[in-house]
């Protein structure tokens, strides 16, 4: 039974988000890190080879020569039963993308930390969301973080998640770039030994072991394929459940948890916001701000975008005149982006629907202060004057 | 320790009957006689590839030892991930292996191309792995295109013999060279006809430590356009004609000949390995009699290179 870790055991540290990852990794006792780096990633490969250069981790590195040589060989070593760990971001998680699908589909609990930067081109360094969100299709969980302790936090959840037999699919844990990954917080470091009795050591479904010979990656056509596909999408199914599990645990361990949504203000809001990560933060910020000015504003962070938690989201939105989505993405072409997407397609069967804006932010790292927030519940309020609103505008861009 | 004969005929084959691969292709028999040399317990890590998907059709399987595939590019990569959680495994006590052989297979498509970045990067970090790639000389499993080991004047249908090109136009890359390059333990050529040295060399290239390479050379029937029973034939052919010489290379640096080899007084003429394969055809034609001369120029001036520097 998890017990709570008191207060004297517990380390506070100032550490960057990428620092906390590499601190948890260290804690869930990986067996393989195999990285490549990249930029805004850099610090969570650099602090870990550290920490194998002391003799502080019993962790095989392989430092590769490109990401997707790094999930290729996060596949093979977890296809040994290893517990496996990688970190990407921007084109780096481009490369990985044929393998990204293979690791989901062989069912490997990798987790892969992602800070989160643009795309080329142009080269960019910095934070958007375009990157994961590409990646949404790919059978990867997907976590957003707002702090470099939730960062911390759910890198140690993250494992006992995918190597849940019920799951057993890789998970990305996604800060953004710079703005959490480079940025020093004050994070609450549990001892060791409470993480590792917390995550425990892996127990495979399924490995290459010679005694029992399998084949694993066949070649499968018609006749299976589908199948195959249908099962991942059972065990994407099962998520929730486990992710409750695990969470109600940690918060026996801790006292905290994040919940797949985190409602704010939202039970007798008017207009809800509807973000996640960096971007949330500041939306408390101003909804705090609106709300001592007497405006019934509230915000809805989504923690977990894959899979997407459609009836909690529907539910705590449901009874408000609008949902404001902002998001660090665009779908070219697309009616309108995939945050919005997804929360559009959760409300279409309610009768009576809260009108969504969507409102992309902050490409490339471009500031989302509380102003643009402001700017985009304010432009919100008119349309539902005007009982309409455009399928989605950028705020923040000259124009 | 070599591999005696009657050990390599007690030894259970790693592939079963009923795969699928075509009548005549040499590919079953490279992995059989690589069962042959394994000391084991073995994993495998294969590429995309005929061999790959002729192995294992769902819910199909023709492999007795534990076998993986992730895609085209990385069978390299996903060894060295196989490798290291092994190790990190033992040293935690969490596998009942003393050891564990790990073997990369790719097909040259897989290795002399886009495999080729996974390859260096493995070998230049140097897990104690064996790669192998099966020469077939072509794109042989989506068709019959062009790789980095088609050779010249070789038609395929990405470099076509056509009115004004006589087939590929460039050599073929040296692979076996390219990765002795790397300084790795161990690198060695290898045809199934030469079946001894083959095992023999397997054998070696798993007890060196650190990375091995074996190039073992891989007729295919359906991409050459040769007869179905000529396959043994053509693997000692292209021994004897300097198409695919017998060597070894240790540490990078050292040239051995083999035997097959060191013991031809003289490379029989280019002629007796192309005519008996469709796919040089076009080079019989008079218009490009000068071109075939300069292959057979290209290849007895690489048999001589290599002669000098394996001291022969």
């Amino acid at each position: 039974m998890t017990k709570q870790v008191p207060q004297s055991e517990i380390r506070i540290e100032g550490l960057t988000g990428d620092a906390a990852i590499a601190h948890a990794l260290k804690q869930c006792d990986i067996d393989v890190l195999s990285a490549y780096p990249i930029t805004p990633q850099t610090i969570i490969v650099e602090d870990f080879q550290k920490f194998a250069a002391d003799g502080e981790v019993k962790t095989r590195v392989i430092p590769v020569e490109s990401e997707h040589s790094a999930l290729s060989a996060c596949v093979g070593a977890s296809a040994l039963g290893a517990r496996v760990a990688t970190a990407s971001a921007s084109a780096g998680l481009a490369l990985m993308w044929e393998i990204l699908y293979c690791a989901a589909s062989m069912r490997q609990p990798i987790v892969l930390a992602v800070a989160n930067r643009a795309l080329s081109a142009p080269i960019n360094i910095h934070n958007d969301w375009s990157d994961t969100y590409g990646a949404r299709d790919s059978g990867f969980i997907q976590l957003y973080c707002q702090s470099c302790q939730e960062a911390y936090d759910t890198t140690i959840m993250a494992f006992k998640i995918a190597e849940d037999h019920r799951v057993l699919l890789p998970v990305m844990v996604c800060i953004d770039g710079f703005i959490l990954s480079h940025n020093v917080e004050r994070v609450e470091m549990l001892p060791d030994k409470a993480v590792q009795d917390f995550v425990g050591v892996r127990v495979p479904y399924q490995v290459l072991d010679p005694d029992n010979p399998i084949t694993m990656g066949p070649l499968c056509l018609t006749d299976y394929y589908f199948e195959f596909k249908e099962q991942q999408d059972r065990a994407m199914k099962a998520v929730p459940e486990v992710y409750k599990a695990v969470e109600a645990e940690f918060k026996e361990m801790t006292g905290r948890s994040y919940g797949v949504v985190e409602k704010y203000m939202t039970d007798d809001a008017d207009i809800i916001v509807f973000t996640h990560s960096t971007p949330a933060g500041t939306a408390k910020a101003v909804v705090n701000a609106m709300r001592e000015k007497g405006e019934k504003v509230g915000l809805l962070r989504l923690k977990m975008f894959r899979p997407f938690p459609a009836e909690q989201v529907r539910e705590a939105v449901k009874k408000a005149k609008a949902v404001a989505v902002f998001e660090k993405c665009m779908s070219f072409g697309a009616p309108s982006n995939p945050l919005a997407l997804e929360l559009r397609t959760a409300l279409y069967d309610l009768e009576k629907k809260p009108m969504v804006t969507d409102f992309v932010i902050g490409l490339g790292g471009r500031d989302v202060p509380p102003t643009t927030i402001v700017d985009g519940i304010e432009k919100t309020k008119k349309y539902l004057q005007e009982r309409s609103a455009p399928m989605y505008e950028t705020l923040g861009v000259r124009k | 320790m070599a591999v005696s004969l009657k050990d390599m005929l007690k030894k259970e084959s790693i592939l079963s009957s009923g795969h699928r691969l075509c009548a005549g292709c040499a590919a079953p028999t490279v992995v059989k006689l690589m069962g042959m040399a394994l000391r084991g317990p073995t994993v495998v890590c294969e590429a995309t590839g005929c061999l790959e998907v002729a192995t294992t059709i769902y819910p199909f399987t023709a492999w007795k030892i534990p076998w993986i595939h992730v895609a085209f590019e990385n069978a390299a990569a996903v060894a060295s991930g196989v490798y290291e959680a092994f190790q990190a495994m033992k040293a935690k006590g969490r596998t009942k292996y003393e050891h564990l052989d790990v073997v990369a297979i790719g097909g040259d498509g897989a290795t002399f191309d886009i495999g080729f970045g996974a390859l260096s990067g493995a070998l230049e970090r140097g897990h104690d792995f064996v790669y192998m790639v099966y020469d077939n000389g072509a794109y042989q499993n989506t068709g019959i295109q062009r790789s980095g080991a088609t050779l010249t004047g070789q038609e395929t249908t990405t470099s076509w013999a056509g009115k004004v090109e006589p087939g590929k136009l460039q050599r073929k890359k040296p692979i076996s060279e390219i990765v002795a390059a790397h300084k790795i333990p161990y690198v060695a050529t290898v045809t199934p006809y030469h079946y001894r040295d083959f095992v023999t060399k397997f054998r070696k290239a798993l007890e060196v430590e650190g990375p091995a390479f074996i190039h073992a050379f891989s007729p295919c029937p359906r991409g050459w356009r040769s007869e179905t029973g000529k396959t043994m034939e053509l693997a000692r052919l292209a021994v004897e004609t300097g198409v695919h010489p017998l060597y070894e290379i240790i540490n990078g640096e050292e040239y051995v000949m083999s035997a097959p080899s060191k013991s031809l007084k003289e490379l029989k003429p280019l002629d007796d390995f192309m005519k008996p394969q469709g796919q040089f055809k076009h080079l019989y034609r008079p218009e490009w009699e000068s071109f075939r001369l300069k292959i057979q120029e290209q290849i007895t001036a690489d048999w001589e290179l290599l002669k000098k520097k394996c001291g022969v």
